[in-house]
């Protein structure tokens, strides 16, 4: 899938014409200096399989589309995801996984499932696909984005069956796909504060003693990133 | 096999508020003072600083300041009946963990209680009759009346440096301050936190409809302050990360900012980290403590801290967990009502409207802790609760306090959670919504409280704490009579769009959505060892030398926030041993 990249396009537009070279130098944000990342189809998973990767990175898109402005391909969520999955979150290692479990419980009683949530993608994207094929011949990624919104939809409203234990698939997906939107750049989403321009959130600027009485005025400074990158 | 440790005069379980309050007032008598806290240790610099706790993910999502529930969590259950399952991943409370505990992480929100509510039965039984009273309501009166706390009130909110608007000085009442509260002795420390847009308009809205807001008292800074320790604060940058984060500015009071250097120079004063108390021990008699037996991490041994005086300053859960654990008074029993450990664990009745504003911008990533404005036109000591059917107030209050976008961005009703109407949504609606919230009370039920849970264990293979809660309909009355008020407010300010959400008949305790970390009771105070676990100065019936800190001590909830209570009574506890009881150890009561 070509991905839109409108980043490019924009510093093409900035630097198209003779002699535009020192406003191009203006008009860059800071970011400018750290070199783009590795395109998402090179990116080497470090959790993910192939397949869990491909279906990752289909389904993030289908919950932030990409469009006039980036979604959650352009921001990089699947790495974030990735990553994440890959750390002590992954491994629910702050959580009392002790058991028994009762996976089935009321759902009001909260994280009752044995699995972590690394485990919750491994099986439940394995499951998801294997209903995928019986209903629809092809893996999810496969499929026609209409039939992935489809999909997406039933598993949204607990329609694919799924056993007790990977219920929480879509709710753990939506917010880590949220989270890699959102979260400070450092993480490995929100790629050029992408989530954060999109709203109108200033990031870690974290200063606003001058503007906190200046009722329904427009604040004038974009985001700021942990590491100083400005959007 | 344990190692023991030289006596001390005092050890303290817990450094946060109370541990660092009680650490300060024991060592400034010449008293050896030994702190044990199971977290990490934490400065403003390199916990606080900036900008690496400007992380959404790390602390306000992954809570990186909190309790680790695989190192110590409940299970929770609704009924007797139901059976409890482990509170796995954080959720509805956030127990702090670390030196400065939940001292760090609050928003500041520091209120006084209502007169009425420390002698809340007998307020109800002379005003209102005692069969107004359900049958399964077990509230009590604390044992301490305001008047008694005033001067530590006083002393706790100098100490923080607390911003605000007195509303009745010594029975005369101010304008722009909360005409409702009980009488104080001065004004605040600091003057108000400049208001954000969304609580001016809600505050213009209540007066126009002959409400009397005023603003929220907040641990936030508005001036540099210098306090009674010679800690200094500065004044807030409203940051937008406040409650979950560690104060960059030095503007948030904190056990960090208000206590803990001026402690940590006391020579006569120690105190060692990744230390968990297991137990608490008695003497043969069980008529006194002896000291604690806690977890070295490092050594990865049991010690034995023998000391004269042991203070539980743990959160309140654990303080009751730890009671249960070294048999300290009778466990309660909800089929008899006889026992009182681990009886009238309450928490914290919330509900609230969010407004939807295409024209107006609110700018919500700015904002201190405990900005806004507040009513108490509705609060406890102000409903007739034979008319109104309820036992019970809140305030009514507006102020955002943070724009973190992963937390959650308000969307009206009916918007679809993800996809293209998502997104659009909230750049739509992003900075364009405000939320008019009521705080309230609690009652105590006699089937909602702690014991032991049978199945499930911690690490060092102790039982967990099992909590019994569910909301009642005394407290869901109390929760629509605030939405009835709320309501006209909202529609008053004419916004594009508005929704409610408050408890309704039947609802159900969840466990998953953040709603507060006010958990109260289990080691409630009293007069009557019958039907207490602490006297009037927080000191153990049964063990003289054992006090209990914190929110464990109400008897029910207030409609407020806890810290400023919690504060009080460390401080009047403070004063009781100092001036009665190290002279003369015995029962204080």
């Amino acid at each position: 899938m070509p991905l839109p990249d409108w980043k490019t396009t924009r510093r093409g537009f900035l630097g198209g014409g003779a002699g535009a070279a020192a406003l191009t130098a203006m008009a860059v944000p800071l970011h400018a200096q750290s070199p783009e990342p590795e395109p998402l189809e090179n990116y080497a998973p470090e959790y993910f399989t192939a397949e869990e990767w491909q279906f990752v990175m289909s389904a993030t898109a289908l919950l932030i589309p990409s469009g006039p402005t980036p979604g959650a391909i352009e921001a990089r969520v699947p790495v974030f995801i990735d990553l994440q999955l890959a750390s002590g979150f992954g491994s629910a290692d702050d959580w009392y996984m002790a058991g028994p479990h009762i996976a089935d419980a009321d759902p009001l009683l909260g994280w009752q499932s044995p699995l972590t949530p690394a485990e919750i993608y491994r099986e439940g994207i394995a499951a998801v696909n294997a209903w995928c094929e019986q209903t629809h011949e092809a893996p999810f990624a496969d499929l026609l984005p209409q039939t992935q919104q489809e999909v997406m939809t039933a598993l949204s409203e607990d329609e694919v069956p799924l056993p007790p234990e990977l219920r929480g698939l879509f709710d753990l997906l939506l917010q880590n796909t949220k989270e890699g939107f959102f979260a400070d750049p450092k993480y490995g989403g929100n790629h050029r504060m992408a989530g954060w321009t999109h709203i109108g959130f200033p990031g870690a600027r974290a200063s606003f003693l001058e503007w906190v009485d200046k009722h329904n005025v427009p604040y004038p400074l974009g985001p700021v990133a942990i590491s100083g990158e400005r959007g | 096999m344990a190692r023991t440790e030289p006596k001390k005069d005092v050890v303290i379980v817990g450094l946060g508020w109370t541990g660092s309050i009680m650490g300060i007032e024991m060592a400034k008598q010449g008293l050896e003072v030994l702190a044990l806290e199971r977290g990490a240790d934490r400065y403003t610099v390199p916990d606080f600083r900036y900008p690496d706790v400007i992380d959404e993910l790390k602390y306000g999502v992954r809570f990186g300041f909190m309790q680790k529930p695989r190192n110590s969590t409940v299970t929770i259950r609704r009924t007797l009946q139901e059976t409890a399952l482990p509170y796995r991943q954080l959720g509805s409370f956030l127990p702090g963990d670390g030196v400065g505990g939940a001292g760090i992480h609050w928003n500041g929100h520091n209120w006084r209680a209502m007169e009425n509510e420390f002698i809340l039965r007998s307020y109800v039984e002379d005003n209102f009759g005692a069969d107004i009273i359900p049958e399964d309501m077990t509230i009590q009166d604390w044992g301490v009346t305001y008047a008694e706390l005033e001067p530590h009130f006083d002393r706790f909110e100098y100490m923080l440096g607390l911003s605000g608007q007195a509303g009745n000085v010594n029975g005369q009442i101010i304008e722009g301050g909360n005409p409702f509260e009980a009488p104080r002795s001065r004004d605040f420390p600091l003057p108000p936190l400049k208001q954000t847009y969304d609580a001016t308009l809600f505050a213009d809205a209540a007066r126009a409809m002959g409400y009397h807001p005023f603003p929220r008292p907040a641990a936030n800074a508005s001036g540099v302050w210098t306090n009674e320790y010679g800690m200094q604060l500065g004044p807030c940058n409203y940051c937008g990360f406040c409650e979950r984060y560690g104060c960059l500015n030095y503007s948030k009071a904190s056990p960090q900012t208000c206590i803990l250097d001026a402690l940590r120079r006391m020579p006569n004063f120690s105190y060692r980290t990744n230390s968990e108390v297991l137990r608490v021990d008695l003497a043969e008699d069980r008529q006194t403590a002896t000291g604690v037996t806690y977890w070295d991490e490092e050594a990865q041994e049991e010690v034995f801290q023998p000391a004269d005086i042991v203070m539980l300053c743990a959160y309140s859960l654990h303080n009751v967990h730890l009671m249960l654990l070294s048999g300290i008074g009778e466990p309660y029993n909800p089929a008899t009502g006889e026992g009182v450990t681990g009886k009238n664990y309450a928490y914290q009745m919330n509900g609230g409207t969010t407004l939807f504003f295409k024209d107006k911008l609110f700018n919500p990533f700015i904002g201190a802790g405990a900005n806004g404005m507040s009513m108490d036109d509705f609060a406890i000591n102000q409903i007739d609760f034979a008319a109104e059917g309820f036992i019970g107030g809140s305030y009514i209050t507006a102020g955002v306090t943070n724009g973190q976008p992963i937390r959650g961005i308000g969307l009206p009703s009916g918007t679809a959670s993800w996809g293209e109407e998502w997104k659009t949504a909230i750049t739509e609606w992003y900075g364009h919504s405000m939320s008019i919230g009521s705080h309230g009370s609690n009652m105590a039920y006699r089937d909602c409280y702690l014991d032991l849970d049978p199945t499930y264990t911690d690490r060092h293979g102790r039982p967990l704490m099992r909590m019994t809660f569910n909301w009642k309909p005394n407290d869901i009355r109390m929760t629509q009579f605030m939405r009835s008020k709320i309501e006209p407010i909202a529609e008053s300010m004419n916004p594009d769009t508005w929704q409610s959400s408050y408890k309704g008949e039947g609802a159900q305790y969840d466990v998953r959505p953040y709603q507060t970390t006010h958990n109260v009771g289990g080691a409630i105070m009293g007069d009557d060892p019958n039907t207490s676990v602490v006297n009037r100065y927080l000191q153990a019936w049964g063990q003289h030398n054992l006090f209990s800190l914190g929110a464990a001590a109400f008897p029910q909830n207030i409609q407020y926030n806890p810290t400023g209570v919690v504060g009080a009574l460390a401080y009047w506890a403070a004063d009781a041993i100092t001036r009665d009881y190290l002279p003369n150890p015995r029962p204080l009561v």
